[in-house]
């Protein structure tokens, strides 16, 4: 007798239903061999029920995004045929005609760091960059992108390496909830390009004088990020880590995580504070 | 969003041809206002023809000194070409004024006249409006109507033109070049592009259907040293004009040759204020002077209930915008 049998005679019989269903179920999300020896040694850690919950959940909800489900044209409604290079990697798709970039790149590409916020226009959360110019994915029709260069905020790190604006964001704590934060940070990055060549804004002193360029002033890069909203509120940091992309200079983190020490500290500081009173 | 065809297109005859056959055709370039429209299904067209890639997208010197500027080229390329810049630049700020940089990167001038209004009724399908469902009356008439026109308007259609560029561009007097069915060409001049709402305020322009904007052009002037747009909003960036002006001077020696000023936020269609232009031929360029043209100009207002504002602010903008001008702070 196999330690499995064994150990699986030695369950109370509740316990042997339980197995059997959720053998099946492994069965019936295609879990075999390697994976389901994994899935297993996870399970006995986890609770077997809860997992399989979870990943028949994302299951469903991944259900309708798998490319080769939706491929033939007859599925579809007024299906466009398009190919765009997506963070760098040629990408061909079959989609109704109203799709737009962003609901593209979330429910057809799995690249889910661009935001359906407003999804009007009005907030930014959806900004990724085409072409190197930073543009609004929800007001743009995925059958327009033929042969354009998307990058979205997946595309910024080059491995494990982020974009010095990601960086900064993390440094100077340039958010909160975070959901506004892939648009922020992909028209920041834009508008480093934008000030580096010269582009005027309606702060602009001097319009005539040809380009060159333009350091930007706090009043600047606020003017020139008023299309990416926060509802939490973090604009100076957002303007910080912004500011110091742009300039380069090292402006120091005002904020660090608190250790044990640092917990203890304070916990001692409260005390004796408390015990003044 | 309702199911529609989607076709392309690299000709602009063919272009013309396929909207022009199809009464509920729509062109599509930038997208900024129209898939919003569409989303909200206040614009329902069947067919879009996508004219990204017609080449009409170019910017240059004409003859006699005049500016082409394509259709579609972007806001921001447009904004930022040195020859506007150098030129146009009460053109290159109003645009600049304007929307989101993310907006200005994917709007062309094209779309940008024909952009319709923000108006609330306009947007919200449960509304009467008279604008989107012709004989369904006006729901700011007697509703919240604070960011409604003063000047102008009907008892159909209290709505404004959101555009900052078309505020610069009658000032200009630029001139829309249209190509209609059959490769045929006309110009129409700007201030008679956009039309005042009258009884039939569902047409913001007076182009037909399947008529297409190639160009704008920019005849030459002598403002480009004294000119300024002013917007006054509700936020400092990314709002839309409660009153907007565009200034411009040309001066001889102490005294105004010529000015140009025009309105946004006030009218169904870019205003232009020929009355305080004319007071000014001549005169003195000193804040008196502006404030009595000011004054001449606004004889006319008609504000509505939640807008009185408007009369008051409209004439310090003037006031200011010519202040600007004159201290050349474009």
């Amino acid at each position: 007798m196999s330690d499995k049998l064994k150990d699986f005679e030695l369950l109370a019989e509740e316990d042997q239903r339980i197995l059997i269903d959720e053998e099946q179920l492994l069965d019936e999300l295609g879990i075999f061999g390697e994976s389901r020896r994994k899935f297993l040694g996870q399970a006995t850690a986890t609770g077997l029920s809860v997992l399989v919950l979870q990943i028949l959940a994302e299951k469903n909800a991944l259900a309708g995004t798998v490319e080769n489900e939706l491929t033939t044209s007859s599925q579809i409604e007024n299906a466009v045929q398009v190919s765009m290079k997506i963070n760098g990697t040629e990408k061909s798709l079959n989609i109704d005609s109203r799709m737009t970039l962003l609901d593209a790149l979330r429910e057809r590409m799995q690249l889910t760091g661009s935001k359906k916020g407003c999804d009007h226009g009005q907030c930014g959360a959806c900004t990724v960059i085409v072409d190197e110019r930073r543009i609004l994915s929800c007001l743009t029709l995925a059958a327009t992108c033929e042969g354009k260069e998307v990058t979205t905020i997946e595309g910024l790190a080059k491995g494990t390496q982020l974009h010095p604006m990601q960086t900064a964001f993390i440094k100077h704590d340039g958010f909160q909830c975070g959901f506004c934060t892939p648009g922020q940070i992909c028209s920041a990055v834009a508008l480093m390009n934008e000030a580096k060549n010269g582009e005027a804004s309606y702060l602009t002193e001097n319009i005539q004088m040809k380009a060159r360029p333009v350091q930007l002033s706090d009043d600047e890069i606020r003017e020139r990020m008023s299309g990416n909203l926060c509802r939490c509120s973090a604009y100076p940091n957002i303007v910080a880590a912004i500011k110091e992309v742009h300039t380069g200079q090292d402006a120091g983190q005002k904020w660090q995580f608190s250790g044990t020490k640092n917990v203890a500290l304070h916990e001692l500081e409260e005390g004796e504070r408390n015990a003044t009173i | 969003m309702r199911p529609f065809k989607y076709n392309k297109t690299e000709d602009s005859v063919k272009a013309v041809a396929l909207v022009a056959a199809n009464p509920n055709s729509a062109y599509l370039a930038g997208g900024t206002n129209l898939i919003d429209l569409m989303k909200e299904d206040v614009a329902r067209p069947d067919e879009l023809v996508d004219i990204n890639r017609l080449k009409l997208a170019q910017i240059r010197l004409i003859e006699k000194g005049n500016i082409s500027i394509g259709a579609l080229a972007k806001n921001t390329e447009t904004a930022n070409h040195p020859l506007v810049r150098q030129n146009f630049p009460l053109l290159a700020q109003a645009i600049l004024a304007g929307a989101s940089g993310q907006i200005r990167n994917m709007a062309t001038n094209g779309g940008n006249l024909n952009q319709r209004t923000r108006c609330s009724y306009f947007y919200d399908v449960a509304m009467p409006c008279n604008k989107r469902e012709p004989g369904s009356g006006c729901g700011a008439l007697e509703g919240i109507n604070r960011m409604h026109a003063i000047f102008g308007w009907s008892n159909d259609c209290v709505a404004v033109h959101p555009s900052d560029m078309c505020v610069a561009l009658v000032a200009l007097d630029a001139i829309v070049k249209v190509q209609s069915a059959g490769g045929k060409e006309r110009a129409i001049a700007f201030a008679d592009y956009h039309r005042l709402p009258g009884n039939t305020p569902q047409k913001d322009n007076n182009l037909e259907h399947g008529e297409l904007i190639t160009a704008i052009e920019l005849p030459k002037n002598n403002f480009a040293g004294n000119s300024y747009y002013l917007k006054v909003r509700d936020r400092a960036s990314y709002a839309f004009a409660l009153v907007s002006v565009a200034a411009a001077l040309e001066m001889n020696g102490g005294k105004i040759k010529q000015t140009r000023i025009a309105l946004g936020g006030v009218a169904h269609k870019p205003w232009r204020a020929f009355e305080a232009e004319k007071f000014l031929a001549g005169k003195e360029a000193t804040e008196a002077n502006f404030s009595q043209a000011a004054e001449l100009e606004f004889k006319a207002a008609k504000p509505l209930e939640h807008n009185k504002f408007k009369v008051e602010l409209g004439k310090r903008a003037i006031v200011r915008a010519l202040v600007q001008a004159m201290n050349n702070k474009a």
